[in-house]
């Protein structure tokens, strides 16, 4: 029995195989409709979310399978002070396979300690989000191909962004990537990121504030907000917040085949101008996420 | 202070200057009956400066850990007012139930029945993490 709690948890080949399986299942829905009858999925969410858990839900529907669980702690045993373990051990007896979010970071490791079927990490607080960077990998995959040969482009909170981190870290282990770090010098890429996953991998990158001069090389944008609560200073936010919203004279700089990736929500870090340049490519990848959600369950619960 | 001026005993030798209290709360040495000994910026050739920590008494610590907290520590082991064994500590893969994770978002802060876990990530510094959240434990 396997678990997704971290997204290293999955060999490159092993994602390789899920956005092939996410791919066949845009391609031919028909043949999935039935895979998971009979299969219940449970969501233990913890705190909000409105793409990740509607995504396992819609994926799990469209499976052929049915779901349960809850959308708020309040409304679970938590709220009377139950463990994360108890309640792992306790659903595992009701559900074939688990997805959890938490606000506490490694909550869903204590609970794939106790559980009796594969638990997804859907969100532990500022920790893994590894079904975010699948829907990330497999969006990128469908829009340029594959991820050779890439220059990725990562703007804004880049020190605080755990969607950051992981797609650093699972990019890092194809080859010809490039990657250029765009943010406030406040919000770099933490330095044990930096050294594990490029420069001990000999991975070309360039750190840089400006946004602007970092657009016509870039041939994947990962937008990412600049967050208020991090800075010391109101002013020092003002000033930086405004050099990385990207609007439709910064897409001009960029290459014709550029895609903007963003792992939502937004606020106003991306112009609402520039959704309806075709190379937005977050709503899709919104979308995405509901098949690569869907491979992934296949892949856990072992149906062919 | 010379290490032979106890009789029976431990001495931890070579710690990093300023952290000899950290690691006699750490052995919980607070709680022991025998002498304790906390020498502290003592000079040394090769660091600089160092701390000593001398325990009169046969104890059974679990002193390997000790290179989560400085790996430069030797551990001198004295019997009958002789220095019997001389060794450096070693770098553990993974420490259980003796290191407190101190990010107030990690599981560990609220969950109640799990063990502390933290695995070595970097042996050049001696860094550890915590296996649940990653916080680095410093």
């Amino acid at each position: 029995m396997r678990h997704l709690i971290d997204i290293m948890d999955f060999s490159a080949a092993e994602i390789d195989e899920l956005i092939a399986t996410a791919t066949d299942i845009v391609a031919h829905p028909e043949k999935y409709r039935e895979k998971c009858r009979y299969k219940k999925l449970a969501t233990l969410f913890f705190e909000p979310s409105t793409r990740t858990r509607l995504s396992f839900e819609a994926a799990m529907m469209e499976l052929g399978g049915q779901v349960l669980g809850f959308s708020e702690a309040s409304s679970s045993s938590a709220a009377k002070g139950e463990s994360v373990a108890d309640t792992a051990a306790i659903v595992s007896g009701y559900a074939d396979i688990i997805a959890m979010r938490h606000p506490k970071e490694g909550a869903p490791l204590v609970a794939a300690s106790k559980s009796d079927v594969p638990i997804i990490n859907a969100g532990d607080g500022g920790h893994f989000h590894p079904t975010q960077t699948l829907t990330d990998l497999f969006t990128i995959h469908l829009e340029k191909g594959s991820f050779e040969n890439l220059t990725v482009g990562l703007c804004g909170d880049l020190k605080f962004g755990r969607t950051v981190h992981s797609l650093i870290a699972a990019l890092s282990r194809y080859t010809g990537i490039r990657f250029v770090l765009i943010s406030p010098e406040e919000l770099k890429v933490p330095s044990y990121v930096k050294n594990t996953y490029i420069k001990e991998k000999g991975i070309p990158y360039k750190q840089t504030t400006s946004l602007d001069e970092a657009m016509p090389e870039l041939d994947v944008l990962y937008m990412t907000r600049v967050q208020r609560e991090r800075f010391f200073n109101e002013e020092d936010y003002l000033r930086l917040r405004d050099s990385y919203i990207l609007t439709p004279e910064k897409m001009e700089k960029a290459k014709k085949d550029m895609i903007v990736l963003h792992p939502l929500p937004r606020v106003n870090e991306i112009s609402t101008e520039v959704d309806k340049d075709p190379r937005a490519a977050y709503f899709r990848q919104a979308k995405n996420g509901k098949f690569i959600r869907m491979a992934l369950i296949l892949k856990l619960l072992e149906v062919d | 202070m010379r290490v032979d001026a106890i009789k029976n005993g431990i001495v931890l030798d070579h710690i990093e200057a300023g952290r000899a209290l950290e690691i006699y709360h750490l052995l919980s040495l607070d709680k022991v009956s025998c002498p304790v000994a906390i020498l502290t910026n003592v000079s040394s050739e090769k660091m600089g400066k160092k701390d000593i920590i001398k325990i009169d008494g046969a104890l059974s610590l679990p002193l390997e850990i000790l290179g989560v907290i400085s790996p430069s520590i030797t551990i001198v082991l004295v019997e009958d007012g002789k220095v019997r064994e001389k060794r450096h500590v070693s770098l553990p893969k993974e420490v259980t139930d003796f290191l407190r994770c101190k990010n107030p978002r990690c599981i560990t802060s609220t969950e109640q029945g799990i063990h502390h876990r933290f695995h070595l990530t970097g042996e050049k510094n001696a860094v550890y993490r915590c296996v649940y959240c990653d916080a680095q434990w410093s």
